[in-house]
């Protein structure tokens, strides 16, 4: 098996080591460490984490792959420093059968670049109405944990309430897209003093954080877990604090555009910022960072949406909703938190690995940089600044918010098992 | 040459929203549309002043009395016409915004007034590159609608100071009172920032319902209660209310939407004499308005129409005349010298 040492790097940002890779593990990790033809990395003044682990990925394969396929998803998740991404159920078909979980898994398998855990549908069709077959979706090859209804709200509190109860038989969670349907019919953006101006159709944060207060009672009720997809108000951050300091199994994830972009960026009418929950104010911006800060919020979750070109290159209200964000996340989470001062490189491999690969029960990954430890690696240099380019993005798609945007931070290599995906910022 | 309009930027060259007209550029237009008003007291009611040119109406929703009075301030300027309705066309078969007006455009057009049921739409074709054609919004979803809101004015201007009297001025010190479906109005909101731009005070008058979230940010006051607000304006508009709104429970019902927001004699007579009584249409009568009220000599329906033509030609005048043309200077004076010309 080949050998790589990872020379000078600061491990979670502190002090500068030596890590020896041989096959699949992590060999040693110390100063000083013999190369002994092993090939040689030398990445003084980079930083080098555990690889990223995303809990929400939409791949689009099966039914869009227009607009990304499993192989081209796994690539762009690559680049961006992931090593393991969990993939959405609401492709076409659905992935609400225990055989579309096992072919995006089979088929994450084969691209070689990044792992893929298929995410199940909670409900048939996600329809909300009836419970898809979560056992057989857990007991297939898949093996799946984490289930969501993402793009649409289990609004029903009765199968909310069963879904919940079921999946602690094989200790899975609910991922709860939280959106109550009534009051964001015709949503196109944030309700307040922007919307109202613009003429845009209102999505309340009301409409979020009504669903999250019933969702953090109901598992409270049934001693389940319930984790909050990309949570996106301060009121739902103050939900999800008070519902964690009475012991509750909750868990929330935010998306790194909801830590730096607001709805004053609507006033362009570029359909590039159309997305779902939609951008919100300043002091929500704030209110975000702060809590995943504090660990309020677990983990930073992309919610990479691609979609094709002429899906965004028209009016507001034709646009789809959604951004890329594999390959722009750690930048982000530099720009906003790192460099801001609110977390350190050790908190960003815990909110981009450690949390997201616990809540997910995913084994192998999210695990300390150590000897003995599967070689899931990124190495990322901090010191690079530069505007962002999507014509180099590695998605097929190329709806992102940050176009030209200068964003701090590269990463330069990603070891999948200790296979390089990515070397000297290329993906192999 | 300045920007015309010269309130933002980005969509010079265009009119997108009342919210882009300095007070200058307003009274400019409403000084112009006079001129054109003038014109349509003569036999002839045309000039020479678009010859050549060509404008499409590109109406992707139902209007008629919109489009009719761009068509007829367009004719008048002698400017070439093409009216294209969504309907029909392959727009319906899943044609883009985009595929559509770069259609057009290769035709050679050099002008599009486009009404669009999403909004936005008009500020997405004047500032995506899609085309280099002079964009004028003739009502986007519930955004705006800013040639409403001139005529508007412009009728205001004529009934509260008198059209000679007017000229040059604007509106300050005028208090206005605006009535109904504001959440869902783009008349509301264009005029609420024309209005303000000219100087006036503007009170809303709506059931909370239908007032939008964040109101309390923007230039004006906001009442729920009509009958205190009515001895105190100078002119109030009363906007359509639809019917459908009941069933999503914005109001209870009809009528007692009308019994606390509806304008009826007994009503008018709480305002003071000079005042005017202003609906954009179409009238919903018997809901926001009494027939009694709609046909007494205080309201201004028809009146706005015929001053819709004149506002519609000051604003393609404005924005055509004076570009590309040898003699680029003289737009804020052309429209009076032309119609002389024409006189001879």
């Amino acid at each position: 098996m080949s050998k790589t040492l990872i020379r000078g790097a600061k491990v979670l940002g502190g002090e500068a080591l030596d890590v020896l890779v041989d096959g699949e593990t992590v060999a040693a990790v110390g100063a000083g460490l013999d190369a002994d033809g092993a090939r040689v990395v030398e990445a003084e003044g980079q930083i080098l984490l555990p690889g990223l682990v995303d809990l929400h990925t939409h791949l689009r394969e099966p039914g869009r792959e227009d607009s990304e396929t499993v192989l081209t998803g796994t690539r762009a998740a690559a680049s961006g420093g992931y090593t393991a991404v969990h993939a959405m159920a609401n492709t076409f078909p659905v992935a609400d059968t225990a055989g579309v979980v096992e072919q995006v898994w089979r088929l994450g398998r084969e691209s070689g670049y990044c792992d893929v855990q298929p995410v199940g549908a909670v409900t048939v069709g996600l329809e909300g109405k009836q419970l898809a077959e979560l056992g057989a979706m857990h007991d297939s090859a898949a093996s799946v944990r984490v289930f969501s209804d993402d793009g649409k709200c289990v609004d029903d509190a009765v199968i909310m309430r069963r879904a919940l109860e079921y999946v602690k038989a094989f200790d899975g969670v609910i991922a709860q897209h939280a959106q109550e349907p009534r009051l964001t019919e015709g949503a196109q953006m944030n309700e307040g003093t922007v919307s109202a101006e613009l003429g845009l159709g209102g999505w309340p944060a009301v409409a979020e954080e009504s669903i999250i207060a019933r969702d953090v009672l109901l598992a409270a009720h049934v001693g389940s877990r319930v984790h909050i997809c990309h949570l996106s108000t301060a009121g739902s951050v103050e939900i999800v604090r008070w519902a964690k300091s009475k012991g509750w199994n909750v868990t929330a994830e935010v998306t790194p555009h909801h830590l730096l972009l607001t709805d004053e960026l609507v006033r362009s009418y570029d359909p590039v910022y159309k997305v779902n929950p939609p951008l919100r104010t300043e002091a929500d911006v704030t209110a975000l960072r702060e809590a995943l800060a504090d660990g309020t919020i677990d983990c930073v979750a992309t919610d990479h949406a691609p979609h094709p070109h002429e899906d965004k290159d028209c009016e507001w209200g034709a646009a789809a909703m959604g951004m890329v964000g594999l390959e722009t996340a750690l930048s982000v989470v530099q720009h906003t938190m790192v460099e801001t001062g609110l977390l350190d490189w050790a908190g960003v491999a815990d909110r981009m690995s450690f949390r997201p690969a616990a809540i997910g029960r995913l084994a192998g990954h999210g695990r300390p940089v150590s000897a003995g430890e599967p070689a899931n690696l990124v190495l990322v240099d901090p010191s690079y600044r530069g505007a962002v380019d999507s014509a180099r993005f590695a998605s097929r798609s190329r709806n992102t918010p940050y176009q030209g945007r200068e964003l701090p931070g590269r990463v330069t290599h990603t070891f999948l098992r200790g296979r390089a995906t990515v070397m000297d910022g290329e993906l192999v | 040459m300045p920007l015309f309009p010269g309130g933002n930027p980005r969509t010079s060259g265009h009119l997108i929203s009342a919210a882009d007209l300095t007070r200058d550029d307003a009274v400019r237009i409403l000084d112009t549309a006079e001129e054109m008003a003038r014109l349509a007291d003569r036999p002839i009611k045309k000039l020479p002043a678009l010859r050549g040119r060509t404008i499409v109406n590109l109406f992707f929703e139902d209007s008629t009395r919109t489009r009719i009075s761009f068509e007829a301030a367009e004719k008048r300027l002698s400017a070439d016409v093409i009216n294209f309705a969504a309907k029909g066309s392959s727009v319906s078969k899943g044609e883009s915004l985009k595929d559509t007006a770069q259609t057009l455009e290769a035709m050679g057009v050099d002008a599009v007034v486009i009404r669009h049921g999403a909004s936005g739409a008009p500020y997405r074709l004047a500032t995506s590159g899609w085309i280099d054609a002079a964009v004028v919004n003739a009502g986007d979803g519930t955004h705006q609608h800013p040639t409403q809101a001139l005529l508007d004015a412009f009728t205001m201007r004529r009934r509260l100071i008198g059209p000679d009297a007017g000229l040059g001025r604007d509106l300050a010190g005028r208090r206005v009172t605006i009535v109904g479906d504001i959440l869902h109005s783009r008349v509301a909101r264009s005029n609420v920032d024309l209005l303000n731009t000219l100087g006036a005070q503007v009170t809303l008058v709506a059931p909370p319902t239908l007032l939008p979230v964040g109101v309390e940010g923007w230039p004006c006051e906001v009442s729920y209660d009509l009958d205190a607000v009515l001895p105190k304006s100078d002119a109030v508009m009363m906007l359509r209310v639809q019917r459908e709104r009941m069933n999503a429970a914005f109001f209870p019902t009809e009528r007692e939407y009308s019994r606390r927001y509806g304008l009826d004699t007994q009503r008018m007579d709480r305002m003071p004499e000079h005042a005017v009584v202003m609906h954009p249409g179409p009238m919903v009568r018997g809901m926001e308005i009494t027939a009694e009220v709609a046909d007494s000599g205080r309201c201004t329906v028809t009146e706005q129409v015929a001053n819709g033509v004149s506002i519609r030609m000051a604003v393609l005048y404005l924005l055509l005349g004076g570009s590309d043309h040898a003699n680029a200077n003289n737009t804020a004076n052309a429209a009076g010298t032309t119609a002389r010309t024409e006189e001879k």
